[in-house]
């Protein structure tokens, strides 16, 4: 059911001044187009992942009856959905009162700028709403033709590798490309050396014989270091799309899949400087122009609902805002540099202030070329951990609980950037396409110090064994001992490894 | 039609699946049973997710923002802290709500019950195929040819091959569309299932508890079968009453047992509310097996045959095992009336005997 989705009136006023306060303060976003939605278009959208349009899987309905039943029970709520488009679509909760339109619509025009301007979306599809659509259409088709069961479990078992991406791709992938053809190259002009000589004495200095052998030598050389992968390949699901025993439909619906995966994986290298970004954006507006007196309250209410923590869990926007209003105050102070890092003195650097006015400056330019793992790297300092009660924390196994472990800068810096990396996840990548030249497929965990959940390992590696064909094995580390796990279509099996 | 039911039906066929899987589990723990909402019940399910390759052991440490001391536990209730917490599966169930019909056709599924073919002209089941959807593919009889020309024209005016002047247009392969239907069943029929129980003393509390689980997955699937169903509960010792359905469950009498009391009020029950050539009926008997004389038991032998057996679909007997009954009854039934195939009778020693024993009662599909 169609209903009609423009903008009230009154909010569209709202919409026109704070789209005016946005581009005063300086932000520099797509267009952003927002649409009035009841709760359950919201969910409904919300389990699409923000988009209008999906390719049919269960999963959406999984979640949509999650966020309905959360909703109903008055337990969660979904205040801004927003998607990376151009122009961005954005929705607002109809029955949410205006004060909340107007702090979600000034925190979307946050996200959009984020979007436009932040290096790490600069690869990502800007059109992603018709891409979406049109991947649906394409898999509904592939349903058609080969029957909704065999194609939702195909998506299943793509689903089940889709994070083995690598994120940097986008920005290496021309010189890649390179490489190959360089190989081609050298191999057209592999060749013996041949001596500089008199041509009478050619045929003694660089007998024919010689030179023959020595360019083969060259030639196998080449072809040996042509492994597959030629180096690990941290893009598995491309591997697996150009080498896995793929059906037609399969490798299109892998392609999908990984195609969207791209698209969401910045979405989740930015989560601390984009919600960070967009709540400082939307703090700054509400405050000093658009709130009405009678409004604080609820406003105050609201943005201490979202920037709230609890002990022990850090909250991105939280984080994010005070990193961001951190920075500010620190290039605009001079609280940077040699001379802040080298002064000894207590007092004087309690009252530092150089008057540099370079905030709003450097906090556009950290959102322009960070992303959550460099931000916390460079603009952490031991102040802020102080003076936001940053702790570390480990379990106890006596207690059977989680212990506030420590209030030390370095380990908390440590302990953070490693639960940032790869958002979190195990690196994995293509070690050999040919293991034990039987065409079997080696994976490698990269150790980073926490190992694998094993059932969930070997569940993958089955879905795994159903791209690539033939026998599937995966080192990694277990109980400090270097293991490798295999599925071979009908067992597992775990060896040590040499 | 929301545009997401689609995918919440895949869902909930996946759902379904899982139940089916656990169903013994389901039904020995009569859980279910205090989840049952008016139409729906609640389902307890472990998480379903795709697996992946993770960090196992969520016990690693992290960083977190609050007050403390060293050494002091943090986020007691939350159990992990973190960003990944709640993301580790096994630690937390789903609920998912299932209506009645779902369970009962679970049940029927799993237990390869048939569909019940009622009785009488009035109540015919009917099965109906309807063209309710468009399809890509399907037999050329079954082409929809409108369709089939819009998807042409539509294709046409998109690569620009279409001229308003001349308009022609024709159809590929790939605009083909083809009517789909689905399958109906329509159930218009009545029924009634009359619910008798022994409370004398001998019956406790673990009896009656596999009663009502039995009865519940008894009405869960009757209901499914019929259009309208009705339900009469009497319990009796040494005699019988009508009661509702919450008495039904919770009474406890003591003395003596004479089962022909029950036997007697469900026959004129029948005689005055519920005409067989009008209803499907369905007497269900529960005891231990105590009867208070070989005069009772021939008294009801005399009353199955006469009256109940003839006027029901199936007459079904399930003895409870308790710790006083003598079980004697089922052996006097069998007797008396067992080459009789409307006669099902069944023991339950344990809950684990539940699922069986439904099977015996309703696997004759009559």
């Amino acid at each position: 059911m169609l209903r009609n989705r423009e903008l009230t009136p009154e909010i569209e006023e709202w919409r026109q001044i704070i789209r005016q306060h946005a581009v005063d303060c300086g932000l520099d976003f797509f267009e952003v187009l927002y649409e009035l939605v009841d709760y359950d278009e919201m969910n409904m959208i919300a389990s699409y992942g923000g988009f209008p349009v999906r390719y049919p899987h269960w999963r959406w309905g999984m979640q949509f009856e999650e966020l309905q039943k959360q909703y109903s029970y008055g337990l969660a709520k979904i205040y801004e959905l927003v998607i990376n488009n151009d122009p961005c679509y954005a929705y607002l909760m109809r029955c949410n009162p205006l004060v909340d339109q107007k702090l979600v619509m000034a925190h979307v025009y946050g996200h959009s700028d984020f979007f436009k301007n932040n290096c790490w979306f600069a690869h990502t599809n800007r059109k992603m709403v018709d891409t979406i659509s049109n991947h649906a259409v394409r898999i509904r088709r592939h349903i058609d033709d080969h029957g909704q069961d065999a194609v939702e479990e195909f998506i299943d078992v793509c689903l089940s590798l889709e994070n083995l991406i690598d994120p940097h791709l986008p920005y290496f992938a021309a010189g890649e490309k390179q490489s190959e053809e360089s190989l081609d190259l050298a191999r057209n002009e592999a060749q013996g050396v041949r001596f500089a000589t008199k041509p009478y004495m050619e045929e003694f200095v660089n007998p024919a014989k010689v030179l023959a052998r020595e360019k083969e030598a060259i030639l196998n050389k080449i072809d040996e270091s042509e492994n597959l992968p030629e180096e690990p390949e941290k893009d598995v699901l491309n591997f697996l799309l150009h080498h896995g025993q793929l059906r037609r439909w399969q490798r299109d619906v892998l392609s999908i899949i990984r195609e969207e995966a791209y698209y969401f994986a910045p979405q989740g290298m930015t989560k601390i400087m984009n919600e960070g970004w967009a709540s400082y954006w939307h703090s700054n507006m509400m405050t000093r122009s658009i709130l009405d007196a009678s409004e604080l309250i609820d406003y105050a209410d609201h943005h201490s609902g979202t920037l709230g923590s609890s002990p022990g869990v850090l909250n991105p926007y939280k984080v994010g805002i005070e990193l961001f209003r951190d920075i500010k105050m620190r290039w605009d102070t001079g609280r940077h540099g040699k001379d802040w890092e080298s002064c000894e003195d207590v007092h004087g650097k309690k009252d530092w202030d150089r008057d540099e006015d370079l905030g709003l400056k450097k906090i556009y330019e950290v959102r322009s070329t960070h992303n959550d793992i460099t931000f916390i790297d460079e603009f952490l300092t031991e102040e802020f951990c102080d003076q936001h009660k940053m702790f570390t924390y480990k379990f106890d196994r006596q207690a059977g609980k989680y212990i506030l472990d420590g209030r030390d800068f370095s380990s908390i810096k440590l302990a953070f950037l490693d639960q940032l990396s790869n958002c979190g996840r195990p690196r994995i990548q293509v070690q050999d396409g040919n293991y034990g030249n039987r065409g079997e497929l080696l994976l490698k965990h990269i150790w980073s110090g926490t190992p694998l959940k094993l059932d969930y390992a070997s569940r993958t590696l089955e879905n795994l064994y159903k791209l690539w064909g033939r026998p599937v094995f995966l080192e990694t580390i277990i109980e400090g001992k270097s293991k490798v796990l295999s599925f071979n279509g009908s067992a597992h099996d775990e060896k040590s490894s040499a | 039609m929301r545009k997401i039911d689609p995918d919440t039906n895949r869902f909930r066929k996946i759902v379904r699946g899982k139940i089916r899987e656990n169903l013994k589990q389901y039904v020995s723990q009569g859980e279910l049973l205090a989840r049952q909402g008016k139409k729906v019940v609640s389902v307890p399910l472990p998480q379903i997710d795709i697996p992946n390759f993770r960090f196992g052991d969520s016990q690693q440490g992290g960083v977190g923002m609050g007050d403390g001391e060293v050494g002091e536990p943090i986020g007691e209730e939350q159990g992990p802290p973190g960003a990944e917490a709640g993301d580790q599966p096994g630690e937390h169930v789903i609920e998912v709500d299932v209506s009645l019909e779902e369970l009962a056709e679970i049940l029927g599924e799993e237990l390869e019950l048939p569909r019940i073919e009622p009785r009488g002209t009035a109540s015919v089941k009917v099965e109906k195929d309807r063209y309710t959807g468009i399809n890509r593919n399907g037999p050329e009889s079954l082409r929809h040819f409108r369709r089939t020309f819009k998807a042409a024209l539509r294709r046409q005016i998109a690569s620009g091959s279409y001229d308003p002047k001349k308009p022609k247009v024709i159809p590929v392969r790939e605009d083909r569309r083809y009517r789909s239907w689905n399958t109906k069943q329509v159930p218009q029929s009545n029924a009634v299932i009359i619910y008798m129980m022994d409370v004398s003393g001998s019956m406790g509390n673990e009896q009656k508890d596999i009663v009502r689980i039995e009865s519940f997955w008894l009405d869960t699937w009757l209901q499914s079968q019929y259009e309208n169903i009705e339900t009469r509960y009497i319990i009796h010792d040494a005699q019988a009453k009508l009661v509702d359905a919450h008495t039904f469950f919770h009474v406890r009498e003591s003395g003596g047992t004479k089962i022909s009391s029950a036997y007697n009020l469900a026959k004129e029950l029948i005689q005055k509310e519920f005409s067989p050539v009008e209803w499907n009926i369905y007497p269900f008997h529960f005891s231990d097996g105590d009867n208070w004389g070989g005069d009772d038991t021939a008294q009801c032998i005399r009353l199955l045959q006469e009256d109940l057996i003839p006027a029901s679909n199936v007459f079904c007997y399930g003895q409870v095992k308790s710790a006083y009954g003598s079980g004697q009854f089922i052996k006097d039934l069998r007797e008396g009336v067992g080459q009789d195939d409307k006669v099902l009778v069944s023991e339950i020693n344990s809950r684990d005997e539940i699922l069986p024993s439904i099977k015996t009662f309703l696997g004759k599909g009559c």
